[in-house]
């Protein structure tokens, strides 16, 4: 294989059934943003203090992961890694897929989502929201030329700088999604700088368990081959992004933990905040790091194949966990108006506010999800996205021919 | 004819005189009025001469009073003030004004004092709306345009008093001055309506028909107002003052 061909997605039957069962969750979802468009958020768990319910938790954990997905592209094209270049394309499809997946469950989450028009037309540039609806849409368009840079061959000599430019742009992008966290001051549970970071290192973790489920999801859909060769070098690296997000997380929380003035919040998030405190240690900590890492490194299970998918699923469990305990325990924990004081309304001030989801709002989020996959699944069916093999004795003699 | 076109001549002196007096008879109560009430004409812009503010003076608001919101309530149209609002729970409900009781667990000093929008000069609410549906007023009132909300709610996660409301169902019987709507962020308006027409808020008009005389309503930038001049001769405190957002609503005795 000196040149990677690619191709498409075979029409089998099992191509048809999985797009029907996504398309069908996808309808689910549509069917829970008219159910709640029609009454009102009453119906929701969302209320006047916790404003951003799962959602968001759904929407966020997309829009970070699209970032993460297109990494596998730029370590091809910006970084010359041959191994992972012939990804390049699914990559960049699966970063505006998923983008789109998570785009559509936050707008379709707005009071008024009737009034998308008035966000594209109505700019305050103060607002990071505002930055983000222009680093959203321009990620989309550079990353479809970026595609189209890869797939056309009279193009191909942009490909690099068009891979330089995206990998640049999702950096601001998810320093963007971060900072919307990160600059606000009213709350103990966010303003934090490191959060743009911290985002980051999450869309790598996330983007790359989600690029290994689909690769897997292909070798046992229609027998597309994936050497272990590559398949070593994507789970090692896996292992790194892990690592990473646990190195932001834990930097956080120890910043915070030096200033008494953030103690109430760490304490609620780390030891006393109930559900909020178990899904962060049992599950974004314990489930979705510490179990992955050791799968992915140990040497009985490292190599194997199901448990590389299991610590990939693992990652992702642990993601929305993570997700969940920024957004939603962030909003939970009370708003201080006076610090070291008790304070009582008949607001919900000083005591943590509750938070359960709906299903209707669950529904909306994995729909998102669905959309994202079945976007994708149709691409690939139409278009020229998958390399032919990526098979060990494939991958050697590419190896070979690019380095000369 | 030249005496008869003096004659002419001297009676529309003479009327013109007249008139002038009785037209100024008739205005010099508006213009006094005017004066006073410091109302501005509706075609002329609002200006940043002036700054409205509340000063809130704790220990005259007693503890378990509530007429401050129970005015607002009656006056701008939700909780016991409208009929709406019947699906949503209690934490889901809209609060423009609440009363937010506050103790030292140390010391066990303790104070009560309504709490709503501060209405800062750098309001995080206004900064971070992504259509500028959040936005302050010259005259420091920070308002919702409710034709460009898109119900995002960032607004109420920036706000660091949780003086925002969503609203999340269907409304009737709004008022044609609060159009309080699904799906859109609402919060003290400082009874705009009112401060345009002259008049104070209902809050503070409530509170001083009470006798209770807690709340002073005034423009900070007057130095000769009543709420300037306590401001400039006592102690008051802006909550969250580390933040630096300098609200128009200040707190005494706190």
């Amino acid at each position: 294989m000196k040149h990677i061909t690619y191709r498409e997605l075979p029409g089998r039957s099992g191509y048809y059934g999985l797009l029907g069962a996504l398309a069908l969750v996808v309808l689910m979802g549509f069917g829970a943003f008219l159910f709640m468009e029609h009454h009102g958020h009453y119906v929701t768990g969302m209320n006047n203090q916790v404003v951003w319910g799962t959602p968001h938790v759904f929407a966020v954990f997309l829009i970070v992961a699209a970032s993460g997905v297109l990494n596998m592209a730029s370590i091809g094209s910006v970084f010359g890694k041959s191994m992972y270049k012939p990804l390049g394309r699914m990559a960049g499809l699966l970063a505006i897929t998923l983008l789109m997946g998570g785009l559509t469950v936050l707008v379709l989450d707005l009071g008024h989502p009737d009034r998308l028009i008035v966000a594209m037309t109505h700019y305050n540039f103060k607002s990071i929201f505002a930055w983000n609806i222009f680093l959203y849409t321009g990620f989309m368009a550079i990353v479809a030329v970026y595609l189209w840079s890869m797939m056309e061959r009279r193009m191909n000599p942009y490909s690099k700088p068009m891979g330089f430019l995206a990998f640049v742009w999702r950096l601001m992008l998810t320093t963007g999604t971060g900072s919307i966290f990160g600059f606000l001051v009213a709350r103990q549970g966010y303003d934090a700088a490191v959060m743009a970071p911290m985002f980051i290192a999450m869309s790598f973790s996330f983007g790359l368990a989600i690029f290994l489920l689909v690769l897997r999801a292909m070798e046992g859909g229609f027998g597309w081959e994936l050497g272990g060769m590559a398949l070593k070098r994507y789970k090692n690296l896996l292992g790194v992004f892990i690592a990473a997000t646990l190195y932001f997380v834990a930097l956080m929380h120890l910043t915070n933990l030096y200033a008494t003035e953030h103690h109430g919040v760490e304490a609620f998030i780390l030891m006393n905040g109930g559900i909020y405190t178990f899904l962060f240690w049992v599950g974004f900590v314990l489930v979705g790091s510490l179990l992955p890492l050791g799968l992915l490194y140990h040497p009985a299970t490292g190599g194997s194949r199901t448990w590389i998918v299991v610590a990939s699923v693992l990652v992702l469990v642990g993601a929305l966990a993570l997700v969940y305990v920024i957004i939603i325990g962030g909003q939970a924990y009370p708003l201080v108006l006076f610090p070291g004081m008790e304070v009582s309304s008949s607001f919900n001030d000083g005591v943590v506010n509750s938070y359960a989801p709906s299903l209707p709002e669950v529904v909306l989020g994995v729909g998102g999800i669905a959309l994202a996959l079945a976007l994708a699944m149709v691409a690939m069916r139409v278009l020229r996205f998958i390399p032919e093999t990526m098979s060990d004795e494939a991958m050697q003699q590419y190896l070979e021919a690019s380095k000369h | 004819m030249n005496e008869t076109s003096e004659h002419t001549d001297l009676n529309r002196r003479e009327f013109l005189t007249r008139s002038a007096a009785t037209a100024g008879v008739a205005l010099a109560p508006g213009v006094m009025l005017y004066s006073v009430a410091q109302a501005r004409p509706a075609d002329e812009p609002v200006s940043s001469a002036v700054r409205w503010g509340l000063l809130i003076d704790s220990n005259k608001c007693a503890s378990g009073c509530s007429d401050c919101v129970s005015a607002c309530e009656r006056e701008n149209g939700w909780g016991t003030g409208s009929t709406d609002e019947t699906h949503s729970d209690a934490t889901q409900k809209a609060q423009w004004i609440r009363k937010v009781e506050v103790k030292n667990t140390e010391t066990g000093h303790a104070f009560t004092l309504p709490m709503m929008c501060q209405h800062c000069e750098n309001p995080p609410c206004a900064d971070v709306c992504p259509t500028g549906a959040s936005f302050r007023r010259d005259d420091g009132i920070v308002l919702v345009d409710k034709h460009i909300c898109i119900g995002c709610r960032y607004c109420m996660m920036a706000c660091p008093y949780k003086a925002r409301s969503f609203v999340h169902e269907t409304l009737t019987d709004q008022k044609p001055y609060a159009p309080r709507g699904k799906g859109t962020v609402e919060a003290c308006t400082l009874c705009v309506h009112r401060v345009d027409a002259g008049d104070s808020p209902a809050c503070v008009e409530a509170c001083t028909a009470e006798n209770h005389n807690a709340m002073l309503f005034g423009d900070l930038n007057d130095p000769e107002s009543p709420i300037a001049k306590t401001v400039a001769t006592y102690a008051t405190t802006q909550i969250r003052a580390d933040l630096n957002l300098n609200p128009g609503v200040r707190y005494q005795g706190i």
